[in-house]
């Protein structure tokens, strides 16, 4: 569509954006200075990085926007929001509306299309049985309570996630936070079968119609049962329940686990006796860190890890760098492969090894605090050069060792 | 073009089957309905042909647990007309009686072409289309991925074994068993299925009785047996490679 009834539509979705979206106004103030596109990992390969999509629709050319496939490189990494001087809600205000509306007209990866079409089937982007959510649980000592077998309010509701019940290189972190929890005496619960995907990722994919369905099933779940507060391994869990269930009148109090053991600290160091000599980087997810402001934590419980020395990679706290699986890209792999011919992930441990030295005689760590994480930067070990040693573990993980609670 | 699209729904492969205690059935304890692939193939060629060369979209499906998800998505993708065959099926209903009940509803919507799935996991009686072809008295091709029209003749691409593809002409009407749409079946984003929830009817056709007859009566079922025939190669690294490399050159392979 060319010509003027192109400006209007252009011009009625920008207006939407600039008055649909909390600070949306700010968009008005976008003097298309490009350092959105220039923080942006994956700007390089896009027709239209940030600045470019704002200049697109003032220019009336919202179609030729929907039409391009390469606003599918961004990984909703909040690095372009976080840059702007003018404060412009680049992620929330643009680049997932853009998400939408191509996902609406049909321009859909087939890799993306897959995980959504599992997500809206079984719940969860891996395409596993809803009924098996809980198997990793299974045989646990002690056992792990489900909800509605426990039949009884508990203190803590954990939100265990898709990947932290599914995937089998999460699921070791998912036991020694089990384990954890345990030798704390926390009076906690899971959800089981009854527990759904948050739907963070696919909101930010672009599919906000399946977002609100699965969070209204996690809401129907919630409100069976009795406790005090959510907590979750999971940054994007605990960004959707933490920012966006309130806008569907979904409100419980929601922590990501650093913050609920960087407060029972003087608990673990007296639990934590063994010693991991070992250089160790934190890699800070997006939607713990940049969204959410959650830095220290983190960086607390590693140092309380006895042995551990800290060292930070260039890109770190607001400024970190993406592992390249948020905002779809998760399910996008092939897809961002093919047009961009690297990995975010294999950048990052790049990073890492820079941080945590060569040296292959001592142990070097890359800690994470997401689910998506461990699989992404331990692929990314197999194929950057001299990364071979490097091990990839969440803190759980960790701190589960120094107690004595591995295996 | 009118064009009617039959949907059966099969046992999802996401739960591991189970034979129930009888032997002769699925356990459907567990066992969730999932639309078969090939059908959502049909769905996706009949919406190409209409967007392509005009007409309108009949989807026919029977009253089996999520029929109406899956009649309210083909919608939102772009079909026209929903109907379900309520009453009387079982999860496990055979393509024989399957077939006869959607012949009489499909007579009356008098079509010009018949699209459905090639084949279905759990096709124990032979594959619907051919079936619904001979009750209709109309023409079939099988295995097809391609089909063009041009006023009452159909061009229509037949997959064969071994990457041959054959291409021919058919007279309407005609039943097609697709293999595979000329692109993959389209994602339709949930909120356009919930507006078709809310916006699309599904009309309801009452069946008066289910003919099983032509079809097998399975006696008893069985899990594949395990096989003993794959060698386990012990060692490290460069032995089993090595190792491997011997056996491919064994068996001609390099």
């Amino acid at each position: 569509m060319t010509g003027p009834m192109a400006l209007d539509t252009s011009k009625e979705f920008l207006n939407q954006l600039i008055t649909a979206t909390p600070d949306g106004e700010r968009i008005r103030l976008c003097l298309q200075c490009g350092a959105c596109s220039g923080a942006c990992p994956f700007g390089f390969v896009m027709k239209f990085p940030p600045h470019g999509m704002i200049a697109a629709l003032r220019a009336g050319m919202l179609d030729t926007l929907v039409d391009t496939d390469t606003s599918w490189m961004c990984v909703s990494c909040y690095a372009c929001t976080q840059v702007c001087p003018a404060k412009i809600p680049v992620t929330a205000g643009l680049t997932t509306r853009i998400k939408e509306e191509m996902l609406l007209a049909g321009n859909v990866p087939s890799e993306l299309q897959d995980a959504l079409e599992k997500a809206q089937r079984y719940d969860n982007p891996l395409g596993e049985s809803p009924r098996k959510r809980a198997e990793w649980a299974s045989g646990f000592e002690p056992e792990i309570p489900i909800m509605a077998k426990a039949k009884r309010p508990v203190d803590v509701l954990w939100f265990v996630g898709d990947y932290p019940s599914y995937h089998a290189g999460v699921i070791p972190s998912t036991k020694a936070m089990a384990k954890i929890l345990q030798a704390l005496d926390v009076d906690f619960g899971i959800l089981g079968p009854e527990e759904v995907s948050d739907g963070d990722s696919v909101r930010l994919a672009g599919e906000s119609g399946l977002f609100e369905m699965l969070a209204e099933k996690n809401a129907k779940a919630f409100d069976k049962y009795e406790f005090n507060e959510i907590i979750t391994t999971d940054p994007h869990a605990f960004n959707a329940i933490k920012n966006e269930y309130p806008n569907l009148e979904i409100s419980y109090p929601v922590r990501h686990y650093t913050q609920f053991l960087a407060e029972r600290l003087d608990q673990l160091e007296k639990l934590m006796k063994k010693s991991i000599e070992a250089t160790v980087a934190f890699h800070d997810p997006c939607y713990l860190g940049r969204v959410n402001g959650i830095f220290e934590e983190p960086r607390q419980l590693l140092q309380a890890i006895p042995g551990v020395e800290l060292v930070e990679m260039a890109h770190q706290r607001e400024n970190s760098l993406c592992c390249g699986g948020g905002g779809g890209g998760m399910w996008l792999d092939g897809f961002q492969w093919e047009k961009a011919e690297v990995r975010i992930s294999e950048w990052r441990v790049r990073e890492a090894i820079s941080a945590v030295g060569t040296d292959e005689n001592g142990t070097r760590i890359l800690a994470v605090a997401c689910p998506y994480e461990p699989p992404r930067f331990e692929d990314a070990t197999k194929t950057v050069p001299g990364a071979a040693g490097l091990i990839v573990k969440d803190i759980v993980e960790l701190i589960a060792e120094a107690m004595g609670l591995e295996g | 073009m009118n064009i009617v699209v039959l949907v059966k729904l099969v046992p999802d492969l996401v739960e591991e089957l189970e034979i129930d205690s009888s032997g002769a059935t699925l356990d459907t304890t567990f066992m969730r309905m999932i639309i078969n692939e090939p059908d959502e193939h049909a769905l996706e060629q009949a919406i190409i042909l209409k967007e392509r060369e005009g007409g309108e979209v009949t989807v026919l499906g029977p009253a089996i647990e999520d029929i109406d998800g899956v009649l309210f998505t083909a919608f939102a993708k772009g079909s026209d007309r929903l109907i379900k065959l309520v009453d009387g099926f079982e999860l496990e209903v055979n393509n024989h009686a399957l077939a006869r009940a959607f012949t009489s509803v499909i007579r009356e919507l008098n079509p010009d072409l018949v699209l459905t799935g090639v084949q279905a996991h759990n096709d124990l009686d032979g594959s619907l289309g051919p079936l619904v072809a001979e009750y209709l008295g109309m023409s079939y091709v099988g295995y097809v991925s391609g089909v063009t029209s041009s006023g009452d003749k159909l061009t229509v691409r037949k997959e064969y074994p071994g990457g041959l593809i054959g291409e021919m002409e058919v007279a309407i009407p005609a039943v097609l068993g697709i293999q595979s749409a000329e692109q993959p079946p389209r994602y339709v984003a949930i909120s356009k299925v919930r507006q078709a929830m809310k916006t699309a009817t599904i009309d309801e056709q009452t069946l008066t009785e289910l003919d099983p007859s032509g079809g097998p009566t399975v006696s008893q079922m069985f899990q594949p047996q395990v096989g003993e025939r794959a060698e386990m190669i012990e060692g490290d690294i460069d032995q089993i490679a090595a190792k491997l490399v011997e056996l491919f050159g064994d068996l001609g392979v390099v």
